[in-house]
């Protein structure tokens, strides 16, 4: 088979795996604040994370980019002191993965928390846990399916992002071309035998990721 | 009423409203003409024109990069007129038989230029400059589906900077797209047409003309669609576009007009 099919997969693969990483580190985080914590500003925050589930993904790519840009508020000062700039590299679309994702992990882990009995949690703080003994001995466990659930939602997600990726991150052959945007390119320029083996490609690679996910939660739960 | 069900009515209502509005019979003619993005300037002057002097008809545009436009007729998009910025597009179209015989003009030419960005601090004055290495990126359009692209690639390899140059290349979908990456300076510098760098010339430092013969020629056909709508309209479009009003409209955007249009 085609090395730039490979070069493809294994780029999608990366990108959705260091993006659900970044996602589930700040996505617990953020859901536990939210679920347990009250705060000002906390339903502005909760709306602001959220958005990019609801946005197209173009509009994203585009605040990302008046971000993130050579010339935007962040890529700008980054730029002016490194030289470097997140644009059409493949951190690009981690980035971009990681926006679009971070929505369904954040909103399933405060939903799974929320739905403890907080009798539990009580429980365990008259026996004497702190907050955080508390948060990683009951809370999370408890969520665990939650969780679960959020991070393979996530690692859908951004396995198959494609607008806010093609805006930020380009689609360039042997740099940036995830899947979604070589399927792209490939039935845009008329390579529809290659563009039904990458389309196959893409839809077994989720396939089976849905399939260990669902093994995964009735093994571990 | 509950206020629920008071809400869900007026919404109704509303649609019911909106699907009244749908429902009156457009009475105007309607022809989509799919045309290479760097015409898009002059292409919606011209449809004014045509608009204005043909009543009751509205173009409807979709502009794009050629190949991409062509593979769409393919597929059975239900397109009256298309014009590409490359004879390989329309080849395509014309072996596939889906050009309306007769109908084809190849009625323009326009040139490539290397642009770069007015905030630009590094010194490009000409192509070989793109193969310093301050330079990092350089953008052009996909040679699979943007002509442009295509002459870009034919004047890199001509001049021997392919392979020096190639690691740089930032590919975008059309060649509007390279001329905002320029813009916005995203990109050190980039290839487009003399045209699309006149619509963005404040925002650009340097728009240097490529060597002459380093590319083929950029000619621009136009043809009416097989299967079209209106296959009349069509045509008359076209003749409108060749006429000397709508030469004069292409060459005030910069564009050559060609004599020998076969």
């Amino acid at each position: 088979m085609n090395t730039d099919l490979w070069f493809s997969l294994r780029l999608s693969l990366q990108v959705a795996f260091a993006a659900t990483v970044l996602i589930v580190l700040f996505g617990v985080a953020a859901g536990y604040l939210l679920a347990r914590k009250n705060f000002r500003g906390k339903e502005l925050i909760d709306i602001l994370f959220t958005l990019p589930l609801v946005l197209p993904p173009t509009v994203t790519g585009y605040y990302l980019i008046i971000l993130f840009g050579r010339n935007g508020w962040i890529g700008k000062v980054l730029y002016t002191w490194t030289g470097w700039s997140i644009m059409f590299t493949w951190y690009a679309a981690v980035l971009a993965s990681f926006v679009v994702a971070l929505p369904l992990m954040i909103r399933t882990t405060r939903a799974a928390i929320e739905s403890i009995d907080p009798h539990l949690i009580q429980a365990s703080f008259t026996l004497g846990h702190s907050e955080l003994e508390t948060a990683w001995k009951v809370i999370l466990p408890l969520a665990r399916r939650g969780l679960l659930a959020g991070t393979v939602l996530s690692f859908a997600r951004a396995m198959g992002e494609f607008g806010a990726t093609l805006m930020v991150a380009g689609n360039i052959p042997g740099k940036t071309n995830t899947l979604p945007l070589t399927i792209y390119t490939l039935a845009g320029s008329g390579e529809w035998s290659q563009a039904q083996i990458a389309v196959l490609l893409l839809t077994l690679a989720s396939a089976f990721f849905l399939f260990w996910a669902n093994r995964t939660a009735r093994k571990a739960f | 009423m509950r206020p629920l069900s008071k809400a869900a009515s007026i919404f109704i209502m509303l649609l019911v409203f909106l699907g009244m509005i749908s429902l009156q019979k457009v009475s105007a003619q309607e022809i989509t003409i799919s045309a290479a993005i760097s015409l898009k300037e002059a292409f919606s002057e011209i449809a004014k024109h045509f608009e204005a002097r043909q009543k009751e008809v509205r173009v409807l545009f979709n502009f794009g990069a050629s190949g991409d436009l062509v593979r769409q007729i393919m597929a059975g998009a239900p397109v009256d007129v298309f014009a590409s910025a490359g004879l390989k597009e329309m080849d395509e179209l014309e072996q596939k038989g889906q050009v309306v015989s007769g109908s084809r003009a190849n009625f323009a030419e326009n040139t490539v230029v290397l642009i770069t960005p007015q905030q630009s601090s590094l010194k490009i004055e000409n192509l070989s400059d793109l193969t310093n290495k301050e330079v990092t990126r350089i953008a052009v359009g996909n040679p699979k589906t943007v002509p442009a692209g295509r002459y870009a690639d034919q004047v890199l390899r001509n001049l021997k900077l392919y392979d020096t140059v190639k690691e740089k290349l930032i590919l975008a979908e059309n060649v509007r797209q390279v001329l905002d990456y320029v813009a916005r300076g995203e990109v050190d510098a980039g290839l487009v047409y003399a045209t699309d760098a006149a619509t963005k010339a404040k925002e650009l430092k340097k728009i240097v003309p490529v060597p002459e013969g380093s590319h083929q020629p950029v000619v621009y056909p136009i043809a009416a669609v097989k299967g079209g709508k209106n296959e009349s309209l069509a045509k008359a479009f076209v003749s409108w576009v060749i006429s000397p009003e709508g030469e004069s409209i292409l060459r005030r955007h910069g564009f050559k007009i060609i004599t020998n249009k076969k």
